[in-house]
């Protein structure tokens, strides 16, 4: 570095700005009393991160899959829904939630199709039989799902359409594949609705990682329900009581398990779940979800009170599917929720004498 | 379900008739020069496009950012000035104490450490510990690494494909078949280390923009953008070794180009040997700031096939400090999933069974 008179006619340099632009020090400096460096006024937090990038990468999803989050869970637990109402012989019940149920699949499908990079080889989603890919067995069950549902829509428009569909000799055959096709498509309802837990989990987005053991509880209890709340908006009261209870246990097994999932995880990965816009989001959800549930438990049984429930709950359950999903991509684009956490269950890990195990060696 | 974690040769795992060794990059970031001809050498080799709009990031001389869908070689260029460079004099000191990769206290017994030592890891000369190194250049130094993709004896992303589009080869790696990957983007998230992306005309597109605006603003405003064709667009991307290169028994491109050595290229046991041997060496100098990243196979990805040379903590060259492939935890994730959905269940059971209304 140059000394000259003109120095003190130089500008200052802004601060955080340079080549320490997007670097946090570890430490406040130890020398500069000096004066030939700035000395930081305020000691600056242990977080160092290169340029400030991500380390790891967002997915490249958009808000459909958010919505598929959502829709998947309404479809899976109308099915169940329907399914019940159809072994309980509750006519109107079994009905609207088997339209439910292909209505969301099937809109929740393209809206899936759509987010891929290549829509036209939606496919080869079937070209192999996975294990270690939650995706992958999740489409094979939304396949398996869609085609259950699907035979029991189709009869149900049928009957609403007093039997116009060309079906022909094969309206016997549809008659009698319905029943086992409810519950086939009810059987593979629950499995709908938590695969896509497991797929958020199993990411290095650290908001999703982090929440692997509660997620797949608050997903089944969110689509619980918002398809209970569905049902108890286009079907009349005297038909819903299995639907209001249904409401009522998702409720509390939502607000339970998103409670138990924020004090499980990473204080610091927890902050992507109450701050910012999913923060927002969530906490919208659980004041809809609450009122929700208690305008079924109060009045439930009046037609106009059932209604906004249950419109109240469906809307806590897409805000909580945005939420979740909003987090986890706000916790990837972020370094500090990846790099923290990992120093500190490494440095856990050498604190208790585990040392054999860090990707770090010195030979 | 196949062994998702801890140690294990990959290739064999995935039931190759005809194993070959498994290949791998040692990449030396203690002489790497930051000319970046592994970056352009990759680009040229695999037609890879043009990736961002040639801006300057303003970090340092690196202008690429990360690796992605178009950069399978990426050079990081850190400033460092003295203190720093103590800093990571001394945590490499403290990661030389600790003894690793042995159990314990480094002081505890010597037969059972001399026992888990591989030979080509020998004790630290005691200078380590001791006198600070003469360089060239004490007050300032400059990080500069070419990273590259892991190729992981566990690999996230591998896992996670739903359509098979990834595969592992004969040689160890991890390579995508462009033609059968949907671009469904699970890969993406599921890589520990941020190197797999959905190649997207996005990057592309403001710079066509930019050039038609140019067009109405008039000649000589701003360079027009060349209209570059993009293959594989909308799928995942990333390093392949070199796949085609290796199967003609050639070097990968980034290493053949490499002026200084600092890639290194070969079997993957030759380059954890070679790796030992550096950093011992680099360790005698009294260089404690040196450390090895993915040489260890006990560690969250089960060892990786690109092994690097480290000048400072991982986090300082945007590398994770403790990466996990999120799949060694599947098995406890589906358990969950199962239970929750058995729990869904019998909510609905109980909900029929719980009145007459």
């Amino acid at each position: 570095m140059t000394t000259s008179e003109f120095d003190s006619l130089r500008p200052p340099d802004p601060p955080g700005r340079g080549k320490r632009q997007g670097r946090r020090r570890r430490r406040p400096r130890r020398e500069g009393g000096d004066g030939s460096r700035e000395m930081p006024m305020v000691p600056e937090p242990e977080f160092t991160s290169y340029y400030g990038r991500p380390v790891v990468k967002a997915p490249p999803w958009g808000h459909e899959i958010a919505a598929y989050l959502f829709l998947g869970g309404v479809a899976g637990g109308s099915a169940v829904l329907g399914a019940g109402a159809q072994l309980t012989g509750r006519d109107a019940l079994r009905r609207n939630c088997r339209l439910a149920a292909i209505t969301a699949i099937s809109v929740g499908g393209a809206a899936l199709v759509k987010d891929l990079g290549r829509p036209e080889r939606f496919l080869n989603m079937l070209r192999v039989i996975k294990l270690t890919s939650p995706m992958s067995l999740g489409s094979w069950v939304l396949t398996a799902f869609s085609a259950g549902a699907g035979v029991a829509a189709a009869a149900e428009v049928d009957r609403l359409t007093g039997e116009r569909l060309p079906l022909g000799p094969l309206r016997r055959v549809l008659r009698a594949v319905e029943g086992p096709a409810g519950l086939e498509a009810a059987a593979l309802g629950p499995a709908l609705a938590v695969y896509t837990a497991v797929l958020l989990a199993d990411t290095a987005a650290p908001a999703w990682n982090e929440a692997r053991d509660e997620l797949p509880f608050v997903f089944v209890s969110s689509a619980s329900l918002a398809s209970a709340g569905l049902a108890m908006v286009t079907t009349p009261v005297a038909e819903t009581g299995p639907a209001r209870r249904l409401a009522v246990m998702g409720v509390i097994g939502d607000l339970v398990a998103t409670r138990v999932m924020r004090q499980r995880m990473d204080p610091l990965v927890a902050e992507t779940l109450h701050t910012g816009r999913p923060g927002t989001l969530l906490r919208l959800s659980e004041a809809l979800a609450v009122a929700g549930g208690i305008g079924t438990l109060l009045g439930g049984r009046r037609r106009g009170v059932a209604v906004a429930a249950g419109l109240s709950l469906v809307a806590a359950s897409a805000l909580t599917r945005f939420g979740v999903f909003e987090a986890g991509i706000h916790s990837a684009e972020d370094p500090r929720y990846t790099i923290e956490p990992q120093k500190r269950r490494l440095a856990a890990r050498r604190a208790a004498g585990i040392a054999d195990d860090s990707i770090t060696t010195a030979g | 379900m196949p062994q998702l974690s801890g140690p294990t040769d990959p290739a064999a795992d995935a039931r190759w008739p005809d194993l070959r060794p498994r290949k791998g990059f040692f990449t030396d970031t203690s002489i790497c020069i930051g000319c970046k001809a592994c970056e352009v050498a990759c680009k040229e080799w695999n037609r890879n496009p043009q990736d961002g709009n040639l801006e300057l990031l303003g970090s340092s001389y690196d202008n690429s950012g990360a690796l992605g869908a178009s950069t399978w070689r990426h050079v990081a260029f850190i400033e460092q000035e003295h203190d720093r460079i103590e800093e990571a004099r001394d945590s490499g000191r403290t990661l030389i104490d600790l003894g690793m990769p042995r159990f314990g206290p480094p002081a505890a017994d010597d037969t059972s450490q001399s026992e888990r030592t591989p030979p080509a890891a020998s004790p630290i000369p005691a200078a380590a510990g001791g006198q600070a190194p003469v360089l060239d250049t004490p007050e300032f130094r400059w990080l500069i690494s070419s990273d590259v993709c892991k190729h992981c004896t566990h690999a996230g992303c591998l896992d996670v494909c739903p359509t098979g589009a990834l595969f592992r080869t004969e040689f160890g790696t991890v390579v995508v078949q462009a033609d059968v990957c949907n671009g469904c983007g699970t890969c993406v998230a599921a890589c520990p280390f941020g190197v797999v992306e959905r190649r997207r005309d996005g990057t592309v597109a403001p710079k066509t923009e930019r050039a038609q605006q140019t067009e109405r603003a008039g000649p000589g405003a701003e360079r027009p953008a060349p209209k570059a064709e993009v293959p594989n667009l909308g799928v995942a991307q990333k390093c392949t070794l070199c796949y085609d290169r290796l199967l003609d028994d050639q070097v990968p491109a980034c290493a053949q180009t490499c002026p200084t050595t600092s890639i290194k290229f070969g079997d993957r046991a030759d380059m954890v040997a070679l790796a030992k041997e550096r950093v011992a060496q680099l360790h005698a100098q009294g260089r404690t700031e040196a450390r090895l990243y993915g040489a260890n196979e006990n560690d969250g990805v089960g060892g990786t096939g690109s092994v690097f040379l480290l000048l400072d903590e991982p986090e300082v060259y945007g590398l994770p400090p403790d990466p996990r492939v999120p799949t060694a935890d599947l098995p406890r994730m589906f358990k969950r999933a199962g239970l929750a959905a058995a729990g869904m269940a019998a909510a609905a059971v109980l909900a029929f069974a719980g009145g007459r209304s």
